[in-house]
């Protein structure tokens, strides 16, 4: 073919760059997230008081846009009261809320979150809870 | 057509290879200021606008020159500039593409870009001035790449371009009538707030983006077989006169109000421009090169046997758009900034990374012109021939 | 069959713009997952339709105690404290009262006058231009008169910045932890990142809990605060009683901070 050794090279560099994803973590260890919820907040509520503001499952798929609406409803609209599905009510705030409860980041969310390597940037802003026991 | 922008001789690669070293550069420093944030700019918390937004608010008006060439050939029939429209169009692609870089590069949050999008707010100049900019290259791209293609066929255009290119038109004003919009409605800065501003945009544009439309054309007449036609430089050559014309007499017109009104609103951010003020003074030589480049322009423009002299034309023309360039592209976005709001002054100067990434950001924009002009040109010395059966070729 | 590279490029090029305007259309009509039925206002919030602040400036004259009520609010808010003054960031702070009011700039003014120091803030504008230029309505006027900052909405333009006709905001130039390290003073509120626009909020989130904006309560009287929609409200009383002045009136932006002189 014409200026073969041009198209071999570049289809060479092709591969290179596509298959890149899959060695980049050749031979790590890669475990199942396991995120952990026995931090001493948690572990103060009697056991038949453990749980969320909603279902493990629920939260687990909807904390994302959970917090995405909580946040326009904070900021731009003024609410702070969240009325949960079982009646509950709570102030809708990541630090204030969910981190006192979670106050294990590098346990908890970054356990899948590293998993899935995805880097959310709330903790550019939101300021982490200092895990001074764990 | 476009695979041109890949056949060349040692000429071209060797241009091509420069622009694109300096778009590495460019690119190594923007990833520097995305790391680090706009600090690495000169920019502070007074004068919170500087070189990239000067280079933005200066191309718009490059952008919209195009319209300076469209205009006589399509709505008055000027044949002259037959040869050159698609030149105009091209240079207004890559123009409107370096202001939208200039733009990204200029936002502390450029990966939520989108959300001017998402969240439409018709108050907003902003938000018609992305409008204007992404339609006015979209009408541009599809205008210039139509008729080239119609000409290398040999063919007339085909009629629906007509509609767009009147559009096309109508819209080039637009784009920096908005820009100008950014500034002339903000209550708190004087340098800004005047009718006239967007006047004078229109002014700087039909002034600065022919003058690099002409030199661009003789570049490409020394360069390559391509000729524009003598009467379509003359012509270009006289647009330039009389707007350049209009762009001094309106910056005079600014003065007047300022320093007639003795309001001292008005008055210090020129003070501060043009001699300093309160020991602040960085800016005045800038802006004294500016105003003499003016007016060696104008003493060569003017008279006609100057003009009609293509080596004193074109150092006119560099004389404008380096004028210009310095005016609207810098000393109009920091003159609005000082003094603050509570009479402080802070002054500005570009850093180092700033420059490397606004070099960065003109070298794309004349990579983009290159690949254009390639492809237009090579199409023009194929055909030999422009639509009125006149060589566009140079003799042997 | 045949196809020619044209084609396939026109093709794969309006194939590739339905494809992304297709999901972004498709995300845009996704429904929230938090209903307004499921939320609300604390009962104790402290609730109006025009917030607005009356600094008295015989309470407020020197440097020293309008620094020390800038202190109270930039640490409430967690505003770093730069030394370089390119980039520093403030929410409240003073300033000579010629260069607050320089249209009253006069050599003949009442030494007292002359000599003391106002605070400057947000004006929390009535008909703000801030809002008006925004692209992203990341700034935005709240229902009860606050000009509020979407931290994650804002693309960081600067536009409000050039906007506002009071020099009232700041930008991230930088990443605040790193020129601040000590800067996360009140860990129930969150700092800001590099590359966003900020400013005095109004402490909505005080107003929020039932409590006073943080300025108002170090400066023992020296701001006032109030709803100017409610005849009844501190903030009427003292300006039917004083003669008040404000930043800049005559530019339109209706600002809902005054001062009064004694």
């Amino acid at each position: 073919m014409y200026d073969g050794w041009k198209i071999i090279i570049g289809i060479i560099i092709f591969l290179g760059l596509i298959a890149f994803p899959f060695y980049y973590d050749m031979g790590k260890a890669t475990v199942t997230p396991d995120p952990k919820i026995d931090t001493p907040e948690i572990m103060k509520l009697p056991e038949s008081e453990r749980k969320c503001i909603e279902p493990k499952d629920y939260m687990k798929r909807e904390h994302m846009q959970m917090l995405d609406d909580w946040r326009d409803w904070v900021v731009r609209d003024g609410s702070t009261i969240f009325i949960a599905s079982d009646g509950k009510q709570y102030t809708m705030s990541l630090q204030n809320t969910c981190m006192k409860c979670h106050s294990n980041k590098k346990e908890f969310c970054d356990e899948c979150h590293n998993y899935t390597a995805v880097s959310p940037y709330c903790w550019d802003c939101h300021i982490e809870p200092k895990e001074s026991e764990s | 057509m476009l695979e041109a922008a890949i056949k060349g001789g040692r000429g071209y690669w060797t241009l091509v290879c420069c622009l694109l070293a300096l778009i590495g550069v460019g690119v190594a420093a923007y990833i520097y200021q995305f790391m680090v944030g706009l600090g690495v700019t000169g920019m502070s918390r007074d004068v919170s606008w500087g070189l990239y937004i000067g280079q933005f608010t200066f191309l718009v008006g490059v952008a919209a020159s195009g319209v300076m060439v469209v205009l006589p050939y399509y709505l008055h029939n000027h044949k002259a500039f037959g040869r050159i429209t698609v030149l105009g169009e091209f240079l207004a692609i890559a123009a409107v593409i370096m202001c939208m870089l200039f733009i990204f590069v200029d936002l502390g949050q450029p990966l939520r870009v989108l959300n001017v999008i998402l969240h439409p707010t018709p108050n907003s100049v902003m938000f018609y001035d992305m409008l204007v900019l992404s339609g006015y290259l979209v009408l541009n791209v599809l205008v210039g790449w139509t008729v080239l293609s119609a000409e290398r066929k040999g063919m007339p255009a085909p009629s629906w371009v007509k509609p767009f290119i009147i559009i096309s038109i109508a819209w080039a004003p637009s784009i920096h009538t908005v820009t100008a919009f950014l500034y002339a409605g903000i209550p708190g800065r004087h340098l800004w707030l005047t009718a006239i501003m967007a006047a004078r945009f229109l002014a700087s544009a039909f002034s600065g983006g022919p003058s690099l439309l002409l030199i661009l054309a003789l570049i490409l007449r020394k360069y390559t077989k391509f000729d524009p036609g003598k009467e379509a430089i003359q012509t270009l050559g006289k647009i330039i006169t009389y707007f350049m014309i209009t762009n001094v007499f309106f910056l005079g017109l600014e003065f007047f109000t300022a320093f007639y009104s003795q309001i001292p609103g008005h008055m210090h951010p020129l003070v501060y421009l043009y001699t300093g003020l309160h020991g602040h003074s960085q800016l005045v030589p800038v802006m004294w090169t500016s105003a003499i480049l003016a007016v060696v322009a104008l003493i060569l423009l003017v008279p006609p046997k100057f003009r009609k002299n293509e080596t004193l034309l074109t150092i006119a023309c560099v004389a404008t758009f380096l004028s210009l360039w310095i005016e609207k592209g810098f000393g109009l976005i920091v003159g609005g900034f000082v003094p603050n709001p509570f009479e402080g002054i802070t002054e500005y100067w570009p850093t180092l990374p700033e420059t490397f990434i606004a070099i960065g950001v003109w070298a794309i924009g004349f990579l983009v012109l290159t690949i254009l002009y390639k492809t237009a040109v090579t199409v023009k010395e194929e055909v030999v021939f422009d639509k009125y059966g006149q060589k566009q070729i140079k003799a042997e | 069959m045949s196809i020619n590279r044209r084609e396939f490029l026109k093709i794969a090029g309006i194939s590739t713009v339905l494809g992304i305007g297709g999901i972004t259309a498709g995300a845009g009509l996704r429904k929230n997952a938090v209903e307004a039925s499921s939320v609300m206002r604390r009962p104790d919030a402290l609730t109006g339709k025009r917030w607005a602040i009356v600094v008295n400036l015989s309470k407020l004259k020197d440097e020293e105690t309008i620094k020390r009520i800038a202190e109270a609010c930039h640490r409430e808010h967690n505003v770093p404290h730069i030394d370089y003054k390119n980039h520093e960031i403030k929410w409240l702070w003073p300033e000579k009262f010629e260069h607050a009011f320089p249209e009253q700039e006069d050599e003949y003014l009442a030494e007292e006058i002359k000599h003391s120091y106002v605070p400057l803030l947000c004006n929390h504008c009535d008909n703000p231009p801030c809002v008006r230029v925004c692209p992203t309505q990341a700034t935005f006027k709240r229902a009860d008169g606050i000009v509020m900052m979407d931290m994650h909405r804002c693309i960081g333009c600067r536009f409000c910045m050039a906007a506002c006709p009071y020099g009232a905001r700041s930008f991230n130039y930088k990443d605040p932890r790193k020129l601040d390290p000590k800067v996360e003073k009140n860990p129930e509120f969150p700092l800001r990142m590099k590359g966003v626009v900020e400013k005095c909020t109004l402490c909505y989130e005080r107003l929020a809990n039932g409590l006073e904006p943080a300025c108002v309560k170090e400066s023992n009287g020296g701001l006032i605060f109030g709803d100017l929609d409610d005849p009844h409200s501190e903030v009427r009383k003292v300006l039917e009683e004083h003669y008040s002045i404000r930043r800049k009136p005559e530019l339109g932006t209706k600002p809902s901070v005054y001062y009064i002189l004694g």
